[in-house]
């Protein structure tokens, strides 16, 4: 007779959280967020936000549509009138064609269609090039689809934009997907027509999917090309994440879509609907009114970040702190290596002697040492006033 | 890219901001201040910009008194509107004129120290002018926007300090 024993006396204790989860590290931002938030009369350069408030007109589309009680849930791709105004807005401003009815989803943001989009194509084992210094979200978005994230660092000496020669090295037969943030968050890195058709080339060449977050599209302040997705062999691979939050200020909406293959919409539209249903039905409301009737809105705050990019980056050179002139986006990336002290470092005595909050570049990944994240999504006023603390700061030191 | 060109943007800064400096302007826009200065010169001498005001917000405690006169003319056979305007026009009292389309013709901002001074000025000085058949006086009770900006708004930073 067989006797059974309790595998509840003998085993080790099966841990609770899930080993690829616990393994995943803090977002870098977070602890700086706690000693910001302790302390007053702090300038923050900070915010990876817009400082505008949504247009009117957006908010009051918003309104009129809870309203008319349009309060239930839309179909799981997004409201019809919605994915039709987003295919349009595309084939305007970023020169793709796509079908409404299946090659196009409403997401929570692009952070939410990035994670559906790992979820559906990655397999555990599968290798996901992505560009560092990057948003905090892409490593962790991927080994939480059980894929493996591989960093291809990004270098000053080219104002972090992408090299193939870099990729080069990183890919391997195992490589599924190609990530890619341009305007960058948090360089403010750009890519142009000719960086854009060396890295479609090398995608080609090596058969990888692409997800192409073109959330700062909008915020270019070199002339704008098309779309990676629209050059030679890149359509049929590559998934376009876009969104609301920074051309029209609505990063509390939670609104944002893809546009892709319809095979990868399909499978994105199907860990979509088993999790999230369907985007919030007054954020897609707000968004149809975004894309059809606030263009002066989003040019206007388009020329605001270009001329507040204009000053600070002259500013920070001024200090002797060498800074790129970012091509997109609302950051600078000043290179606080003359200094002698770690981003981290830097950052904390900063807030701590002059309640001026940068963010450490090491938040973004460690190639982002030396350098220091600042957005200059914030007044003119609260950046001059900071600029001339960051000075009294260096000169404190005997710098430059 | 900016999507305007630098004469435009230098206009709309001072739209917003009359007193923005030239230095402010040149850095904002990326170029020099000699070639601010140049526009500005061109834009004032080709009267593209008349002037440079203060927005204020004070008109119902100021001592003066604003009206909306809304004002039927006969047009002239030659002239149309332009000879009868630009002599109303002319009346320091009245702060701004526009031909206009719909129920009426001409719309007038008159000021005033008081309300029989507005009155005064439209019955005595503006119904009698030739051509003038009738005028309607809408005396304005509280300003709730100018010039682009919102009074009495409510909306602070309500953004977390640090954000990724």
């Amino acid at each position: 007779m067989r006797v059974s024993k309790s595998p509840h006396k003998t085993a080790a204790p099966r841990p609770r959280v899930a080993p690829h989860i616990a393994a995943l590290p803090k977002s870098g931002i977070r602890d700086f967020f706690e000693l910001v938030n302790a302390m007053e009369d702090v300038i923050s350069l900070g915010i990876g936000e817009p400082d505008f408030v949504t247009p009117w007109k957006i908010r009051e589309a918003t309104i009129y549509s809870l309203q008319r009680g349009f309060t239930h849930y839309t179909s799981n791709l997004g409201d019809p009138k919605l994915r039709l105004a987003v295919c349009k807005y595309f084939a305007r401003r970023f020169g793709g064609s796509y079908d409404p009815k299946t090659e196009c989803i409403i997401t929570v943001g692009v952070s939410e269609g990035l994670d559906i989009a790992a979820r559906a194509v990655i397999s555990p084992g599968d290798e996901v090039l992505y560009h560092e210094p990057c948003y905090v979200s892409y490593a962790p978005t991927v080994r939480m689809a059980h894929g493996v994230p591989i960093a291809v660092v990004t270098h000053a000496e080219h104002d972090f934009v992408l090299q193939v020669e870099d990729l080069e090295k990183a890919v391997t037969s195992k490589t599924k997907v190609l990530m890619l943030n341009y305007p960058n968050n948090p360089t403010g890195a750009g890519m142009t027509a000719e960086d854009k058709q060396k890295i479609a080339e090398f995608a080609v060449k090596h058969d990888l999917l692409v997800f192409s977050d073109e959330i700062y599209d909008e915020l270019s302040y070199i002339p704008r090309s098309p779309s990676i997705a629209t050059l030679p062999g890149m359509r049929d691979r590559t998934i376009v994440f876009n969104g609301f939050s920074k051309a029209f200020a609505m990063t509390g909406y939670r609104i944002g879509y893809a546009v892709g293959p319809h095979d990868l919409i399909d499978a994105m539209m199907k860990v979509h609907q088993y999790s999230m249903l369907c985007a919030p039905g007054p954020s897609q409301f707000g968004a149809i009114e975004a894309l059809t009737n606030a263009d002066g809105e989003r040019e206007t705050m388009h020329d605001e970040y270009e001329q507040r990019r204009n000053v600070i980056v002259k500013r920070f050179n001024g200090l002797g702190l060498h800074c790129f002139k970012p091509r997109g986006a609302f950051y600078v990336f000043p290179d606080i290596r003359s200094t002698g002290m770690t981003s981290m470092a830097f950052a904390t005595s900063l807030l701590k002697e002059q309640r001026v909050a940068v963010i450490p570049g090491t938040a973004f990944g460690e190639c982002g040492e030396g350098f220091v994240r600042c957005s200059y999504a914030t007044s003119m006023a609260d950046i001059e006033t900071a600029m001339e603390r960051i000075g009294k700061f260096l000169r404190k030191r005997g710098l430059p | 890219m900016a999507t305007k060109n630098l004469q435009t943007s230098v206009l709309a800064l001072l739209r917003g901001n009359a007193r923005i400096s030239v230095q402010e302007l040149a850095e904002r826009l990326d170029t020099t201040t000699a070639k601010i200065a140049t526009i500005i010169k061109k834009l004032e001498a080709e009267k593209k910009i008349l002037g440079y005001t203060a927005i204020t917000s004070a008109d119902e405690t100021a001592d003066e008194i604003r009206a909306i006169i809304e004002v039927q003319v006969q047009p002239e056979r030659d002239a149309g509107f332009d000879n009868i305007a630009q002599r109303i026009a002319k009346f320091d009292e009245v702060a701004t004129l526009y031909l206009v389309s719909g129920s009426h013709d001409l719309h007038l901002e008159v000021v005033g120290h008081s309300l029989q001074d507005v009155a005064r000025f439209v019955s005595r000085r503006l119904s009698s002018q030739p051509g003038v058949k009738s005028c309607a006086t809408l005396f304005l009770l509280k300003k709730y926007k100018e010039s682009g900006i919102v009074l009495d708004q409510e909306e602070g930073d309500a953004r977390l300090k640090v954000t990724p």
